[in-house]
Parts: structure tokens; sequence; C-alpha cells
């Protein structure tokens, strides 16, 4: 099993009352996994894959991931989990601009110690990977929305995370470059990458091997809520 | 750490004109304190150079009496100091560092006493007897006929030398050399004149004359040592005139040099007799004290700049922190420690301020070069002092980056993120 979230609440302060935005979530997933995550705005969703992606920690409950307990991990250790473990892509892509497309790549392996020469060649064999082979040293103004994503995707697996997670990754691209992208997660999956994708679109929930839905802070079982469309 | 060097000055190339106006207090701040601290500089190597004359060295002994020069012309001889013998003189000669030693006696003479006179002009002034080497030592030029030569002192010629002062003085505008002058009633033969080939137009507003080296009297006339009891006693105590090897040596020689002779001249110690050098380091350095003291005021004035030089610098970081939080929601995303982002930005404002340091520095050298050729005041670069103000100025950028870079190394990730 490389993650295991019990119980997990989480709640944030609006005005002087807590709110809970999510309520007793319960989750699992095992190596070579493929989640969709759906729900309707303001669900929960992006609060949920924060917690995953431990850029914030959950109120109670407890989640291990990849063996160990992060619930109440300290700050440093939790960015270096996000480093070696996990990989980020957004739905507005997040490249610095001032950085070419394989300088953005490489930039993880900058805080993973790597010497620079291999951190170019790292970051060049990954573009190549998700198509961009030619474009290398292409700043992001100089590529489109799908190539930036694109871009966005090598960045998150040149440190071959456990976890690649993306939140809503199709949501700012036309439907060819979505396609391409949801392609790639394909590919990257059937080589063997756990994934797990937040989105709105259920063509592109489809797509996962499992889907779970979200409903005011409440993860459903599988199955559940399949009729709502959101 | 040398990656987050190149990435901080590829990031101020980026924004070249707003980081030059982020560095303009710090230039302006380390502009005026070079330009202050040149021109101190230069006005103590001015003070010290006048005042000690450039390259003579020449450090003068003489006998006084409670603490001033003891002068014979009013006291007569005193009681109980014996002549300089060769002995001591080659004594002197052997301290560390002296080049040469010359003796001399001296008195003040006086018009109405009319010891020294051409025809019917009498002389106000000073009369020397001095030894050969008295001139090199003392840095005098000969101007017109020559110098004192050994068969002067051997055979006892009734010679005399002129200073450009005394010459005027008893001859107006007509050459003296070759001419006759009265000496204690006796005819000297005047040989040559002189002059002091170290310039001194530094005007010193200082507590106290000095014997040799303000040419206020009416001049000096000089006469083989060998003369002086011809004139006036032959048991006269001499002073002397030391070269030092250099300007460094000339404090500690004459202290060495008033010991050897209080002890060696002065039969009674309790006669409040002694041997005094002209301690002109000392005087240099109080002269220096004072301009100084108000130079350093200017510097205070100066650091207040840079105080509002860095402000402006962590004012201009925390813009550029809240306009990055992206970045920094980004970097810390994807795994940057909190310290990492903390040295990025340090690492930023050091590099600005250094940056503004080094145009400073720049800056304040050209101005007070300028300031320098425009007044006619002197100037100086003085390298540690370039050394401390990039320094400095490195460290004001730790400083006043330091909030700046706190509030981005505690940025949440997520809400930097979510700020669009
Ligand atoms: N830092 C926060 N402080 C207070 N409330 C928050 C905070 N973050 C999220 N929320 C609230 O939590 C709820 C869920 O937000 P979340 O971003 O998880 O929704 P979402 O399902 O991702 O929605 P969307 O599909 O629009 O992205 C929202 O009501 C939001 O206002
Ligand atoms: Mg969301």
């Amino acid at each position: 099993m490389l993650l295991e979230m019990h119980d997990i609440c989480k709640d944030y302060p609006q005005g002087r009352e807590v709110v809970k935005i999510l309520k007793n979530v319960e989750l699992t997933i095992d190596e070579g996994d493929y989640l969709a995550i759906m729900g309707p705005s303001g669900s929960g969703k992006t609060t949920l894959m924060n917690l995953i992606g431990c850029l914030d920690v959950p109120t109670s409950g407890t989640y291990r991931l990849n063996g160990e307990d992060v619930s109440r991990a300290s700050e440093n250790r939790l960015a270096d989990v996000r480093n070696s473990t996990l990989g980020f892509v957004f739905q507005s892509f997040y490249l610095l601009p001032k950085l070419s497309a394989r300088e953005n790549v490489a930039l993880p392996l900058l805080y993973a110690g790597v010497k620079k020469r291999e951190r170019l060649r790292r970051a060049d064999e990954a573009l190549r990977m998700v198509g961009l082979g030619e474009r290398l040293d292409f700043m992001p103004n100089q590529l489109s929305g799908g190539q930036q994503q694109r871009v966005a995707i090598a960045r998150a697996m040149i440190n071959n995370p456990k976890l690649l997670l993306a939140d809503e990754p199709t949501g700012a691209l036309d439907s060819a470059s979505g396609h391409q992208v949801m392609d790639l997660f394909d590919e990257l999956n059937a080589k063997g990458a756990t994934i797990v994708l937040i989105t709105h679109e259920p063509k592109v929930g489809q797509r996962a091997k499992r889907l779970r839905r979200i409903l005011d802070g409440m993860l459903l079982r599988e199955g559940e809520g399949g009729g709502e469309n959101g | 750490m040398f990656e987050n060097i190149s990435l901080a000055f590829q990031g101020i190339w980026g924004h070249k004109m707003r980081s030059f106006l982020t560095m303009l207090g710090i230039i302006i701040g380390i502009a005026s304190i070079i330009t202050i601290v040149s021109t101190i500089k230069g006005t103590n190597d001015q003070i010290k150079e006048s005042l000690i004359g450039a390259g003579t060295n020449a450090v003068t002994v003489q006998l006084s009496q409670d603490g001033s020069v003891y002068d014979m012309s009013w006291r007569g001889v005193p009681a109980g100091v014996l002549p300089i013998t060769e002995d001591t003189r080659l004594q002197l000669a052997d301290l560390d560092n002296v080049v040469a030693v010359s003796l001399f006696c001296r008195r003040q003479v006086d018009s109405y006493a009319s010891d020294v006179a051409y025809q019917n002009n009498s002389y106000s002034g000073e009369l020397y007897g001095v030894d050969r080497d008295f001139f090199t030592v003392n840095g005098f030029r000969l101007t017109q006929g020559r110098g004192f030569l050994a068969d002067d002192e051997t055979k006892f010629r009734k010679v005399a030398i002129l200073d450009s002062g005394a010459c005027s003085t008893l001859f107006g505008n007509a050459s003296p050399v070759g001419e006759l002058i009265e000496i204690k009633g006796e005819p000297y033969t005047v040989v040559g004149v002189v002059e002091r080939s170290a310039s001194s137009d530094f005007v010193i507003e200082s507590i106290r004359d000095y014997d040799m080296y303000a040419d206020t009297s009416g001049g000096k006339v000089f006469i083989p040592l060998a003369d002086w009891p011809i004139a006036y006693r032959f048991d006269e105590p001499q002073g002397v005139v030391l070269k030092a090897a250099s300007t460094d040596d000339m404090t500690r020689i004459g202290q060495q040099a008033e010991d050897l002779l209080t002890a060696s001249q002065i039969a009674d110690p309790n006669s409040g007799f002694s041997y005094k050098s002209d301690d002109l380091m000392d005087q240099a350095a109080q002269i220096q004290k004072l301009s100084n003291a108000t130079n350093n005021q200017l510097l205070w004035i100066a650091g207040i700049s840079l105080l509002v030089g860095g402000i402006g610098v962590m004012n201009i970081m925390l813009v550029t922190v809240s306009e990055r939080t992206r970045e920094i929601g980004l970097k810390k995303a994807i795994g940057a420690r909190k310290r990492r982002i903390l040295w990025q930005f340090l690492t930023e404002a050091a590099a600005l301020t250094s940056i503004g340091g080094v145009l400073g520095v720049a800056a304040g050298v050209g101005l007070s070069q300028f300031i320098a050729s425009a007044m006619g005041t002197p100037t100086a670069v003085s390298y540690p002092a370039i050394a401390v103000a990039v320094l400095f100025s490195m460290f004001i950028g730790v400083v006043f980056g330091m909030i700046p870079a706190i509030k981005a190394a505690n940025l949440n990730p997520i809400d930097a993120l979510r700020r669009e």
C-alpha cells in the first residue's frame, strides 16, 4: 500500500467560526493505481489534494505515505517528502517564467542536491519523454498551453516520484491538448506510475482506473454518487 | 550557494532600472563615505608631509629646561651641561635606523645687539654653528656659491653661508657671495646661499612654534661649528639633528636620543635640564586628530544615508517577495526547504547592496578626485576603507534583507499558489 488515509478531517477558520472542509476521509492507494477524484466546485478536492501532497497537514486523522506517518512530520521533512516522493501538476502549470524549459524541469533536482550537469541531462531526457525534445531551450512564454503543461509533467516526473498528483491538469487546455496530456498520463501509468487526478470533466475522469466522488467534504465510496455530473 | 549568487545577479540584471534605483541610497551613502575618507587621508598625508618634511626625516634634539627649549642668547651657557663629545656623537649614530648625525650650536641674535651685520645693516634672526652634514640632513639646497669644506673646519676659516631669508635681509637683491659680514666683530666671508628644499606652503595653525621649521624669523646665518668658540664660548652645549631611515622611526629615534643625551650630558638630573626632541610626529598626530574629529561627524551623517539606503532596499525586497509569491510557493511545493528560500532572498539583497557598494566606491573615488582638482584640496585613496565599505554594504544587504527573506521563507505554499 502506497498511501493510507484514515479518518482525516480538515477544518478552516472562516471568520469567527471553524468550518469543516473535509469530513472523515478514508482513502487508500496502491502502487500502480490511477485514481480520479471528481466533485462540484468547493467540495474540497483541492484541500484533499494538498493533504495528499503534504502541502498541508490534517486537523485530525492519520496519513501514512510510503510507510511513513506524515500527518505530524516537520516542515523540513514534508519538503523532502514532496521533493523525493511526490510530483505535482497544477491547473495553471506554474512554470518559472525566467527559466527555460529544461531549467524548469531540472529545478526539483537542485533541491535533491544533484550536480548541475546531471540535472540538465535528466531534464533533457524527461522532456524528450513528454515529446518536447525539440524545445529544450524554449522559454515558457514561447510554448503553447499544452506544451507548458507537458513541461510541468516532465518536471513532476524528473525525480521518479512514487506518486503523481494532478489538480485539474486539463482545466486550462483546449480539448486537443487536453487529450495529449491525458494520453501522457495513460502512458505514464502503463509504465508503472501511480497517479491521483482531480477533474471536473467526466470524460477525463473516465480514463482513470478508479473514480471516486467527493461531495461537501465527504469522499464517497467507489461507485457512489455516479448520477451526479460534477 | 554559487548557483544562488549567479541567479541573484541574473535577477538584478533582469531588472536593471529597478535594481539601480534600489541601490541608489547605498551608492550615495558609500560614495560620500569614500569621499570623506579620501579627503581625510589626503589631508592627513599632507599634514604629515609638510610638518615632517617629505623625505627629510630629520629629528632635532635640543637642550631644554623645564620642558621648553633653552635659549642661550638670553640665559647664557648653562652650568652642569657638557658639550657633546665625538664619542657621544658616535653612540647617536649607532642608534637603529639613524642614517646621519649632525651637531649644531644656535643662538637667536637681535639687530640692536649687532651680533651679525653687513656694513650698516644689522640682522635679527638665527645664527648657527654647524658641521658639514647639517645642510643635507636638514634638506637644505645650495642655490649660490659653495657649502662648507673640510678645510673650513680644520683651518678655522671665517666663512659663512646664508639662507634666502638672511640673504634678503642683509643684501636685498644683491649677490652676497664674496662679501664680508661681521659676526661678533670678526669678518666672515660669505661663500654660499642655501634654501630649504622641502616646500612648506602648508599653514600650521597649531599650538607651538617650531624652532626649526616655521620660518618666521629674519633668516638663518651659518658658520662652521669649529668657529663657534670664536664668536661665543667653547663649552656651549650643542643641539643634534638625526636623520632617520624612515618617517616611522622618527619618534623612537627622538626618544632614544633624548634619553642618551640627557644621561650623558647633564651632570645633575635635578637641575631641570634635559634633552628634548621636536616631536613632529606627535604634533602631526594632534593636528590630524583635530581634523578627524570634524570629519567623523561627517562620517556619521553619511552613515545615516546608508541607513536610509538600507531601508530602501528592504522596502523593494518586500515588494519583490510579494510579487514572487507564486514562484516561492512553487519552489516550496517541489521541495525547496525554508532555509533555501531564505538564502535566496538574502543573497539577492546582499548582491544588490554589494554592487551598490562597488558602484558607490567608484563614484566616491571619482568624486573625491573631482573635488580635489576643482578645489585644490588633497585626496588619497584608502584601500582599507574601500574594502570595509564594500563589506559593509554587503552586511547592510544581509541585515535589511533579513525581514523580507524571512517573510518569503515563511510563506505557506498553499496560500502562495492560490494567490493569482
Ligand atoms: N485557506 C483556507 N481558508 C479558509 N477556507 C478555505 C481555505 N482553503 C479552502 N477553503 C475553503 O474550503 C472549501 C473547499 O475548497 P477547495 O479549494 O478544496 O475546493 P475545490 O473542490 O478544489 O473547488 P474547485 O473545484 O473550485 O477548485 C471552499 O469553500 C473554500 O472556501
Ligand atoms: Mg480546486
